[in-house]
């Protein structure tokens, strides 16, 4: 199976090959690294920027001004905070003109903490991309989603920002990308530059499929009765194991993967907590303000009645970084136990 | 403008002509190229008188901008009278279409002067100073000046200052590759060169190998808002930084159209023959301060690029002070039946909010979800 990285590279070639994008650019990006997780590694339109979050913004917004589809990157979403008000005009440039300038244009960006990267290498972005309006926000959880999102993402006529976690970059999943070969050393073997003795390398690509993940529509990766728990991108993988260890005592969790920071899927979440009436937020990007809230709030609001429970929200610790000595990390971020307890505490509620 | 109001003295102006305002109809003078004393650097009459009246349109539309602001008709003016010695030619002399075969703008809300040249009218300023539903550039959603013209590449201006710069040089990219010698032009103001986004036009447009078709140009006022060029720079002029970056570069008399027009022509060509960047720094004045903010009152003690190359024309023997006179009368009424007319126009509905926060209307608000 692809990691999320070979994913998405495999996404760009697609979307190079067939999808119009002429431009796939940002610091490292390019050969001869291919972007510090090898998601850019072989692509025929991949080319480095100078180490300049505000031009490769600027230079993405310029060229999809023109027509011409890009993906840009930001080696760190730790870093674009010095382009919010690029991503700001971004987001209102159709706004502004009346509905006559589009920018169909990507920027994907590895975002969160799990892989001890301390206070710059650990930042969640996606509280922060839900208040740029005009802009799509997608956060995928596995490859296959990975994939799929990015090639919606291409195909949007809108500005995309594409939040790739740091620490699922090589995560695999349990799903065959359409045209990917099964045997994953064979895979790695096509589109992975050798370690060494790289000097002349050209990817062999495998006869990719389109494959869409549409934006805006979420996953229930675990169906459950008691409890709905709404998560994306990295805390999925943790909610669903504590989703199988709970199942175990018979408390029965259903999970689910946005997906899509905006526009959300409130319809899946609804209907599942009309069905179980309770809920809980997770995601690690700091609590105050948190993403969650709003769906928190929304929750409250709209079905208040049928909870059963005040809903909750688990997010990372409202503080300043994090530390790099895992005791820091795994005390601002949402771990295995702050979820399992979160969870018990949401469910043994009485009303 | 008549055909007739633009002739040399002792012409007679057809009063019925004169009331049928038409730029254009300056063009229809002589092409010969002048041969008086004051030799205009060897630019025809034609090029002259057709600067001349757009530099005197652009400077009574900013008038009557600044008068419906003042008369509470708008809520906020800025603009760049004073300017018009640059903004025109620079007009005149682009590529003008939609496309990448055609030349990009990415203007300031200085840039009143080159959108006229373009072919903007009269109206359509008003339009959006006014914000109704008809102005064509944000649907009465931002302030004057902020210009956005597809049809022409006019990129929308902004309201941050300088962001425009990498953005043209990823119009200029694109245009590279597409290799039909088209370029993309920035303008920007003195002030606005502290921001990091001037830096990284610099950095991205001259990168060896990698070089950009793009004209960068600085408007230098000498004023960012109220803090004197002295107060910001350290630097002997803002030009000596392209040249840091292998940019060729150079200083102009941007009070001056007939300099202007023959440094940005040859620049320009310059570029389209090498795919290179260049770097314009113009001298301008700013005539009646940055915005409403600080008054917009005409500063008469300082240099009037209009006025003053009114009257080299006049003094050449070029265009009579009747037929100069009659241009300001003429879109001086221009200026004021569009008034009138946009004040009749519909104002933006208020459910017309969530139009346009995505490409087709598609639902933007959550609770719609």
């Amino acid at each position: 199976m692809a990691s999320v990285a070979q994913a998405i590279r495999m996404a760009l070639h697609y979307g190079e090959k067939n999808l119009g994008v002429k431009d796939i650019f940002g610091q490292d990006v390019g050969a001869p690294l291919g972007g510090v997780f090898t998601a850019t590694q072989g692509l025929k339109n991949a080319w480095n920027s100078p180490l300049d979050e505000r031009g490769i913004i600027g230079m993405a917004m310029g060229i999809a001004m023109t027509g011409d589809r890009c993906v840009a990157e930001i080696q760190f979403a730790d870093y674009i905070f010095n382009t919010i008000d690029l991503l700001k005009i971004a987001g209102n440039t159709l706004w502004c003109t009346n509905g006559q300038v589009e920018l169909p244009m990507v920027v994907m960006t590895p975002v969160g903490a799990g892989i001890f990267g301390s206070v710059y290498h650990s930042h969640s972005f996606d509280a922060w991309a839900s208040r740029l309006p005009g802009w799509k926000i997608v956060m995928p959880s596995n490859p296959l989603d990975a994939y799929g999102l990015m090639l919606s993402a291409i195909k949007d006529p809108n500005p995309v920002l594409y939040l790739k976690s740091k620490a699922l970059m090589r995560h695999k999943g349990d799903e065959l990308i359409p045209g990917e070969p099964v045997d994953e050393k064979e895979l790695k073997a096509m589109i992975d530059k050798p370690v060494q003795n790289a000097e002349g390398w050209k990817p062999r690509w495998p006869d990719l499929e389109e494959y869409m993940v549409p934006i805006g529509k979420g996953k229930i990766t675990h169906s459950g009765e008691h409890i709905t728990v709404v998560t994306y991108s990295r805390m999925v993988h943790l909610c669903d194991e504590v989703a199988a260890k709970l199942a175990q005592e018979g408390i029965s969790v259903e999970v689910i993967d946005l997906r899509s920071i905006y526009p959300y899927d409130w319809q899946l979440i609804k209907s599942s907590i009309e069905k179980t009436g309770r809920v809980l937020f997770v995601n690690e990007d700091t609590e105050v303000t948190n993403f969650g809230e709003h769906l928190a709030y929304r929750a409250t609001q709209e079905l208040f009645y049928q909870l059963m429970a005040r809903p909750r929200v688990l997010a990372g610790k409202n503080l300043p970084g994090i530390g790099l000595h895992p005791n820091l990390e795994k005390n601002s971020v949402p771990q295995l136990t702050d979820i399992e307890l979160a969870i018990r505490e949401v469910v043994a509620e009485v009303p | 403008m008549s055909k007739k109001t633009t002739v040399k003295a002792g012409s007679k102006p057809s009063a019925k002509k004169a009331a049928k305002p038409t730029a254009k109809a300056a063009t229809k003078t002589s092409k010969k190229v002048t041969t008086k004393a004051d030799n205009f650097g060897g630019l025809s009459e034609e090029i002259l008188l057709r600067m001349h009246d757009l530099m005197v349109k652009s400077r009574v539309l900013e008038e009557r901008l600044i008068k419906i602001y003042k008369a509470g008709e708008a809520y906020f003016w800025i603009g760049g009278p004073g300017e018009e010695a640059f903004g025109v030619p620079l007009g005149m002399l682009a590529n003008k279409g939609q496309g990448l075969a055609h030349d990009w703008f990415h203007l300031h809300y200085r840039c009143t002067p080159t959108l006229l040249a373009l072919g903007m009218t009269m109206i359509d300023s008003i339009r959006l100073i006014m914000n109704r539903s008809t102005d064509p550039s944000t649907g009465g959603r931002n302030f004057a000046n902020h210009y956005c013209f597809p049809q022409w590449n006019v990129a929308p201006v902004t309201s941050p200052i300088e962001v425009q710069y990498p953005i043209a040089c990823g119009t200029a990219h694109a245009q590279k590759r597409f290799g039909k010698k088209a370029i993309s032009i920035v303008t920007g103001g003195d002030a606005g060169t502290a921001e990091g986004d001037f830096a990284s036009a610099l950095i991205l447009a001259s990168r060896k190998g990698q070089e950009l078709p793009i004209l960068i140009t600085v408007q230098n006022n000498k004023f960012g808002i109220s803090t004197p060029f002295e107060g910001q720079h350290g630097e002997t002029n803002i030009a000596d930084r392209a040249r840091a970056f292998n940019i060729r570069s150079r200083v102009i008399n941007g009070n001056d159209p007939v300099e202007s027009y023959l440094a940005m022509q040859e620049e320009m060509e310059y570029i389209r023959k090498t795919g290179k960047p260049s770097f314009i720094e113009a001298h301008v004045t700013r005539l009646y301060g940055h915005s409403s903010a600080d008054g917009a009152n005409k500063k008469t003690h300082m240099f009037d690029p209009v006025f003053e190359f009114e009257n080299r024309l006049i003094k050449a023997g070029i265009i009579s002070e009747k037929a100069a006179k009659k241009i300001w009368e003429i879109y001086e009424e221009e200026g004021v039946l569009a008034q009138e007319k946009v004040r009749q126009e519909p104002s933006p509905t208020s459910e017309s909010v969530w139009d346009h926060v995505f490409v087709g209307n598609e639902n933007a608000d959550w609770r719609k979800f």
